[in-house]
């Protein structure tokens, strides 16, 4: 009987958050689809976005996300590794930095926003930019990637470490070439994890990367992100419900697209360590 | 109480051990102590590694025959809290002086490790690897080396055809047989070897086992092993190793077939008849 009961719930649980998950996006395929067209996917926004499309905030946020992950990526791996390689366990600097990291973590997006805004567009002068967004949004999604990395690497099979320092190896040898391709699943979950976070995120960019619909002309214009401009057209433009559906299901299939990607690149990036 | 190092052994004595027959020392240990944080683990070894000969370290868990071992390529630097006293001679330098290029070190002194740890990558690459690491660029050269090094452990027919698949999919002999052309690779002049048949099956272990005795005349070869019977069979050398007051201490040296038919030290006989470990 309890055993039954046990069971049902279990099924219960994960069909209600499955039933949720469709419901959203079956909602927003139903609402957007209508409004979906090459066209919308190109055109300017127009009568503050009730018509037009999302061209320009399309390109904004692929650029936003471009600086993000570049920054973000080498200086988290770097972060990762002497996490994981260069600090004693259960030293003192690194559970501090470990304790700082989990801590940043939690943060609100909007902490990290008005950071942003007061570091990179005032005190580094960058303004209301692309390039203050994207590197706004590498600091949120940093503490993550280097704690999932660091996990990654460290778990790596300690037989190989002895292995390759046996061998001769230096350790800079032994990172790049056996721990990282061997840590590059964890790598590249913490990657989608944190691109999901940084193209869906709108509170750190209001206040770094700003909401001009206009296509940016460099990485020091300001550029709206889709996140942005979803929660714009559907909290400040009346009757703009429509354009906000057609850019949520834009922007979820954005995230897959890119999840798709991250995971392609590793696989041929470990394709390559793995041959030669 | 008889010193634990003995040194006096005459020519005449080595029989069984054919290919070695001058006994030069290649490596001489002195007064080695190991410690872990304040844990002693072995105390005051003394004892020569004679060139071309297989030594094997024999004596139960726990009494220091693989700190022993990680001492003398310097792989002890890996555990932070290790620390190594004594002096061991290589070449007429101190190894565990701090000057010495460790990575040099362990190029000429390689090592084995009980349980086969081919990198996660094909083949070729576990063996190109290190030679790339050690300055080799020339294909050709590469490829040289990488087929002599496989033949020598006997691998090249096996595998020629399936160079480019990954390591992981040979089976364990195969795969330890692997990790020993990746020392060999190098051309090192030292082989440690930490229980290399232990973790294998009993075909593939003697497999790896005449691959042993094959190396015997070209490298200098010190091995750990739980197995009397395989140190009887290969071992030119063997050192006992047991465990007193906490601490692991070097009871006897001396010619392997010695050491097992006449044992000096009480404890020795003990261990080798099986009444004690």
């Amino acid at each position: 009987m309890a055993e039954r009961l046990f069971t049902s719930v279990i099924w219960l649980s994960t069909a209600l958050v499955v039933a949720m998950l469709l419901w959203i996006l079956g909602d927003l395929a139903y609402q957007g689809m209508p409004h979906l067209s090459l066209n919308f996917l190109l055109s300017e926004p127009m009568s503050a976005g009730r018509s037009g499309g999302i061209g320009p905030i399309l390109v904004s946020t692929l650029l936003i996300i471009a600086v993000t992950l570049l920054s973000a990526l080498p200086l988290g791996l770097a972060a990762a590794i002497w996490l994981a390689e260069f600090t004693n366990r259960g030293s003192a600097v690194g559970n501090g930095v470990r304790l700082c990291l989990d801590v940043l973590a939690g943060i609100p997006s909007i902490v990290f926003g008005l950071f942003g805004n007061a570091f990179f567009s005032i005190f580094l002068g960058l303004g209301f930019s692309i390039l203050s967004g994207g590197l706004t949004l590498a600091c949120m999604i940093l503490p993550v990637f280097i704690r999932t990395c660091e996990i990654g690497v460290s778990s790596v099979n300690d037989a190989w470490r002895k292995g390759a320092a046996a061998l001769g190896m230096t350790r800079s040898a032994a990172v790049w070439h056996i721990l990282l391709p061997a840590a590059s699943p964890a790598i590249v979950a913490g990657l989608i994890l944190g691109i999901g976070r940084a193209t869906a995120e709108t509170a750190a960019l209001i206040f770094t990367s700003g909401y001009v619909d206009r296509m940016p002309g460099s990485l020091l214009d300001s550029g709206r992100a889709l996140a942005v401009h979803i929660y714009d057209l559907s909290m400040n433009v009346t009757g703009g419900d429509p354009a906000a559906h057609a850019s949520a299901l834009v922007l979820l299939v954005l995230i897959m697209l890119l999840n798709l990607l991250a995971q392609g690149l590793s696989d041929r990036w470990l394709q390559r360590r793995l041959s030669v | 109480m008889m010193t634990p190092y003995e040194s006096t052994f005459t020519l005449g004595e080595v029989t069984e051990a054919e290919p070695c027959c001058v006994p030069v020392p290649h490596l001489v240990v002195r007064d080695l102590s190991v410690a872990y944080a304040e844990r002693h683990v072995l105390e005051k070894v003394s004892l020569d590694i004679y060139r071309g000969c297989i030594t094997a370290l024999i004596g139960p868990s726990g009494c220091g025959k693989t700190s022993f071992l990680a001492s003398l390529n310097r792989l002890t630097d890996l555990i932070p809290t290790a620390r190594v006293d004594g002096s061991i001679l290589y070449e007429g330098q101190d190894i565990l002086s701090q000057s010495v290029d460790t990575l040099g070190l362990r190029r000429s002194i390689g090592m084995i490790f009980q349980k086969p740890n081919p990198f996660p990558l094909s083949i070729r690459r576990n063996l190109e690897l290190p030679l790339r690491e050690h300055g080799h660029r020339n294909r050709r050269i590469l490829d040289e080396k990488i087929e002599r090094a496989l033949t020598d452990v006997g691998l090249w027919e096996e595998v020629k055809d399936r160079l480019d698949s990954t390591a992981l999919a040979l089976s364990g002999g195969q795969q330890q047989r692997l990790c020993i052309a990746r020392a060999l690779v190098l051309d090192p002049d030292i082989l440690l070897m930490d229980e290399p048949c232990s973790a294998l099956d009993p075909i593939s272990s003697s497999v790896v086992e005449e691959l042993i005795i094959r190396l015997r005349s070209r490298y200098t070869v010190v091995i750990v092993t739980h197995n009397l019977a395989q140190a009887k069979r290969i071992a030119n050398y063997a050192a006992f190793f047991w465990m007193k007051e906490q601490v692991g201490k070097l009871i006897e040296f001396g010619q392997c077939q010695r050491l097992f038919e006449a044992p000096i030290h009480g404890l020795t006989a003990a261990y080798v008849s099986g009444a004690k470990g």
